[in-house]
């Protein structure tokens, strides 16, 4: 008597043969994209793309058309069309970053920390004068803009998720209704509520109120967010041991979120620090570093690659694009900062 | 003991909550009214400043497109008159070419990453588009100038000579710089990720049954797709897409930066010239008396109950898709 021993199988796996036939349609594609591409008028990386995505398509719709029928074939030409979209999705994110990074570079060195452009142009050659003004003056900005929209933020969050009073629709649906306040209305607002009528000259203070302005929606809606996952059972032991709802927020609900409160900072600075309009506005766009937010125009990041940008020569472009780098390399940290936060938090 | 000793009369439980707690809530619910009181604040201020030209101009200001102002020496008006038309429509025009480049990319990345995906990939892919969506708008709009433009410019060429018959892509003076066209794929890049993950999480609740289900049936996948998830998540996107458009109306420098500003309706898309309110805001505002920044609140105002108006039709539609099928 002989055991066979029967092998588990995986129907649902891609055999060996099926994985040799995807490879063989690629490379069919590819081939016929390159011909085709090199016998027609058209040129450019885009044509080899698209004529790829062409051919790839019909290659395998007429394959799995003859294998399988028509519902199959209709299957794997919604299959390349969606990757297509996932593809279309990320390449300008792959193109922002690299021509960020290769662009931007040229313009890095040392002084840029230790620099400000009260020496210089933008359009001196870009050893001189540096970002110094613009990294102090978006930071001056950033600080008072979160400490004035924290609480706020919070409180509002706090209101919808602790209080749930008669406001709680319509102040969900108001906080959804600013987030998409554009930034330019904003600090048109300031700009005619607070600057005209009371100081009437522009400081770092009053881009900071736009900036709050557009920062409490995304503090508000994903602290909400972070304080609808506390638990029930923590508040309702806070109050049978008799605290108080005031203690009970504030000693158990509030820590037990505390790092996704921080998130959600976090995720507000990295929404308004390459907010550009409201600071084209407001803030005056000075040269040199301007310790006081409440007197005297200020630089910032925004302001100085705008200008730079708007100067027009190769040496202001070279300082635009490096100024998007320190601005963008600031923002992803800050968004990285932010993910591993809210990582930790859901692994608790 | 007696069954019938007088038994207490009946009362209501009530709860007075202590002080400290009234003053808890009094602050909380104050500090969550500050959004009310925030958007109030604005219609009012702009209103305000901008009555006089509402009074001035009356409904000229929506419907006709000159934009001058004449002073003599001193500084005095002498002559003015003031239409957003152009930029009206150009607001109008530019974010609707957005929203439709942007909608099918969106709708099948989200599909992509929810159905299609493997897992570690579709973690990757969702951690970038959370970021592009965090991109300033600054970046967009330089990238857009200086790298997006010439190969935009190409892709016009080629729409107007193979479709120049409609007339929508028509261009009369061959000029195809700067044109909404490109400004709408700039936005339309500045709104995929917003529309995606919008249509990632509606697409990602269609009940795990149903899928199965129509799997079991022997769907292919896009069968169950078209059967299930389309149906489910339909609303969702229409708000998503509302969404994208409000935002792509409010966008200012990224627009400011790749669009020819130009005081006259345009209708033909691929042309070098069109309007948009905010950018013709920060346009404006730098060489502005007081007259005339008056009319920019006015346009101002005119902007934000668009967007306003738009965001509210869109956080509508949301809720009503995401609540029904709960």
């Amino acid at each position: 008597m002989t055991v066979s021993e029967v092998k588990p199988r995986k129907p649902w796996k891609a055999s060996p043969k099926d994985r040799s036939v995807d490879l063989a349609i690629f490379i069919a594609a590819a081939l016929l994209s390159f011909f085709f591409v090199d016998f027609t008028p058209m040129k450019g990386k885009l044509a080899y793309f698209a004529t790829f995505f062409v051919f790839y398509m019909l290659i395998g719709a007429i394959f799995k058309f003859v294998t399988r029928g028509s519902a199959s074939a209709v299957d794997i030409v919604v299959n390349t069309l969606v990757a297509l979209g996932a593809i279309i999705t990320v390449l300008p994110i792959g193109s922002i970053l690299i021509t960020v990074i290769v662009k931007g570079s040229k313009g890095l060195h040392l002084g840029l920390l230790t620099h400000d452009m009260s020496l210089a142009t933008p359009t001196d050659p870009i050893t001189n004068g540096g970002l110094l003004h613009a990294i102090t003056g978006t930071l001056t900005l950033v600080t008072l803009a979160l400490i004035m929209s924290v609480p706020i933020g919070i409180l509002t969050a706090l209101y919808l998720t602790e209080i749930k009073g008669i406001f709680t629709r319509p102040i969900r649906f108001l906080v959804q209704a600013m987030s998409g306040v554009p930034s330019i209305v904003a600090g048109l607002f300031i700009l005619s509520a607070v600057l005209y009528p009371i100081t009437k000259s522009y400081s770092g203070f009053m881009g900071s109120l736009a900036l709050t302005i557009l920062m409490i929606p995304t503090i508000a809606r994903t602290s909400e967010e972070v304080l609808l996952l506390i638990p029930n059972d923590l508040r309702e032991a806070g109050v049978a041991l008799g605290g108080t709802q005031w203690r009970t927020v504030a000693m158990i609900v509030l820590p037990a979120a505390r790092s996704g409160l921080v998130t959600a900072m976090i995720l507000g600075v990295a929404r308004i620090a390459g907010e550009t309009a409201p600071i084209l506005l407001l803030t005056g766009g000075a040269d040199t570093v301007n310790p006081n937010p409440f007197k005297g125009p200020i630089g910032s990041l925004p302001y100085y690659i705008w200008k730079s940008f708007a100067a027009g020569s190769t040496e202001s472009i070279t300082r635009a694009w490096t100024g998007l780098l320190v601005l963008l390399g600031i923002i992803l940290i800050l968004f990285t900062l932010a993910r591993i936060l809210g990582n930790r938090k859901v692994a608790r | 003991m007696t069954p019938d000793a007088a038994a207490p009369a009946k009362r209501e439980i009530t709860t007075q909550p202590r002080r400290s707690d009234q003053v808890f809530r009094a602050i909380v619910t104050s500090g969550g009214l500050s959004s009310l009181i925030i958007l109030g604040l604005i219609s009012i201020f702009l209103g305000y400043r901008g009555f006089e030209i509402f009074r001035h101009e009356g409904l000229s200001f929506l419907t006709t497109s000159d934009w001058f102002l004449t002073t003599d020496d001193a500084g005095n008006v002498l002559d003015s008159h003031f239409g957003i038309a152009a930029m009206l429509i150009g607001t109008i025009l530019c974010s609707a070419i957005a929203v439709t480049i942007a909608l099918p990319i969106s709708v099948a990345s989200a599909l992509f990453l929810n159905f299609y995906s493997p897992g570690w990939l579709k973690r990757i892919l969702i951690a970038v588009v959370d970021m592009m969506a965090a991109f300033p708008s600054i970046l967009f709009g330089i990238w857009g100038f200086l790298v997006l433009m010439p190969s935009a410019e190409y892709w016009a060429k080629l729409l107007n000579r193979y479709l120049g018959f409609v007339p929508f892509f028509k261009v009369d003076p061959p000029i195809f710089t700067r044109s909404p066209f490109v400004a709408g794929i700039v936005l339309a890049i500045m709104i995929i990720p917003i529309i995606t993950s919008i249509s990632r999480e509606v697409f990602s609740q269609t009940p795990l049954d149903r899928i199965q289900a129509a799997y079991a049936l022997g769907a292919t996948r896009w069968a169950m797709i078209r059967a299930v998830v389309i149906p489910y998540g339909r609303g969702g996107v229409v708000g998503g897409a509302m969404l994208g458009l409000g935002r792509a109306m409010g966008e200012t420098v990224a627009v400011y930066t790749v669009l020819n500003i130009m005081y006259q309706v345009n209708w033909q898309v691929l042309f070098g010239g069109g309007g948009n309110i905010a950018s013709l805001i920060i346009l404006k505002f730098g060489d502005s008396g007081p007259y005339e920044i008056k009319a920019l609140m006015a346009a101002g105002l005119v902007l934000f109950f668009l967007t306003l108006i738009v965001n509210a039709g869109s956080d509508f539609i949301v809720r009503r898709a995401t609540r029904v099928k709960k």
